[in-house]
């Protein structure tokens, strides 16, 4: 197996209708997988295929669509010595969980940790689900979107306490103008 | 025997080596200058400006010629605590045991804009200035600020102690008692 095309083909003959979809941008694959079968295509590309290196694990939130939640993976073969690079992702409805591959990668554990940590999403069989970042008891997941970036008030007596961060009417954003330095570095913009 | 000129010139510190030299003096004035020529840092070091305050105590800013040099990484030994660096929540009760930890008297130096207000760090997990949670004598301007603005601190601090009133005063009946400053 050489290039990431052909890896790209070889899992489409695999598995064949689990792969909804490859996408090729410069160079790069990417996979997007059928989540029932998300778990046992990362095993075939862990084992057959000889990426041994987990690079990335990450979620990103799609809120107010459904299904909310989707997982990214991005695996690199160190073993063949060729720059082959994988991306596989798939979707997640909000009340189902994950399955954790941090069996298959051991890297994947404190990966898998953050995303739980920062996103709320759970990962089946994994070993230690517990926060990585913050600590245990806080009752919020920072990384959602509908978690306010000045975040919320919390109390965890003799452990952490939070509170409102004070913004000032807004996050500070930049917004790319040929205008002024004013127009270009608002103190803040409206939120909608 | 009358005093060389020399010897009149020099300022009325005690010099065990000039016998019979008297000093007159209040016992808050001594106590003040004892304090302030010997504070001993607890480090608290959290962030970057950690790595200006290592900076500071290194040989080409060398905090010793103001007496804190002795960084003293146990509280019990320390006499002010430069917080250094962002605050995290995760932290912040950390940082307030080992200020609880230290012997009074004892002063805090804000050291940067993450310690003195949160910084640029209008974020969830910042805690918005360590003076949320224990009393500030000095804040230190500056991300990081230079060596040098540590030094202007600290010597900020040391004209405040010697202004203080020190414990002999305050047992005098009617003395105002010391502000306490609320968590
Ligand atoms: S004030 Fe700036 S340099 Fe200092 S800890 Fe904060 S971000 Fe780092």
């Amino acid at each position: 197996m050489s290039s990431a095309a052909d890896i790209a083909k070889s899992l489409q003959d695999e598995f064949g209708a689990a792969i909804l979809s490859t996408v090729e941008f410069r160079g790069e694959h990417t996979a997007i997988v059928d989540r029932e079968k998300a778990r046992d295509i990362l095993a075939h590309c862990h084992g057959k295929l000889g990426f041994d290196y987990l690079i990335d694990l990450s979620s990103v939130d799609h809120y107010g669509e459904d299904p909310r939640w989707e997982l990214v993976y991005e695996l690199y073969s160190l073993a063949n010595g060729e720059n082959v690079h994988l991306r596989i992702k798939y979707t997640l409805p909000e009340d189902e969980k994950a399955p954790t591959v941090s069996d298959l990668w051991p890297t994947a554990n404190w990966h898998e940790r953050e995303v739980y940590d920062m996103m709320g999403i759970e990962f089946d069989g994994h070993p230690d689900l517990r926060r990585i970042l913050m600590w245990e008891g806080y009752p919020f997941f920072p990384l959602r979107k509908d978690f306010p970036l000045a975040g919320r008030p919390s109390e965890m007596p003799d452990v952490a306490f939070t509170n409102r961060a004070p913004l000032a009417g807004g996050p500070f954003v930049t917004a790319p103008t040929s205008g002024s330095t004013v127009k270009r570095e608002p103190r803040s913009r409206e939120m909608d | 025997m009358a005093d060389s000129p020399a010897t009149s010139l020099q300022h009325a510190a005690y010099d065990s080596k000039v016998e019979g030299n008297v000093i007159f003096t209040r016992v808050d004035s001594a106590i003040n200058w004892m304090r302030k020529n010997s504070l001993w840092p607890m480090p608290m070091g959290l962030a970057c400006c950690a790595i200006e305050l290592m900076a500071t105590g290194a040989s080409r800013f060398d905090i010793s010629r103001f007496g804190a040099e002795v960084m003293r990484f146990s509280p019990r030994q320390s006499d002010v605590m430069i917080v250094a660096g962002t605050v995290t929540y995760k932290m912040a009760l950390a940082v307030k045991r080992i200020w609880d930890q230290m012997p009074e008297p004892k002063w805090c130096i804000a050291m940067g804009a993450c310690a003195s207000s949160g910084g640029m760090y209008r974020s969830y997990a910042v805690l918005q200035g360590i003076d949320n949670l224990i009393p500030v004598d000095v804040y230190v301007s500056g991300c990081p600020p230079r060596p040098e603005a540590l030094i202007d601190g600290l010597m900020k601090l040391q004209k405040k102690i010697e202004g203080e009133a020190s414990t002999v005063a305050q047992l005098k009946t009617g003395a105002p008692e010391p502000e306490t400053v609320e968590a």
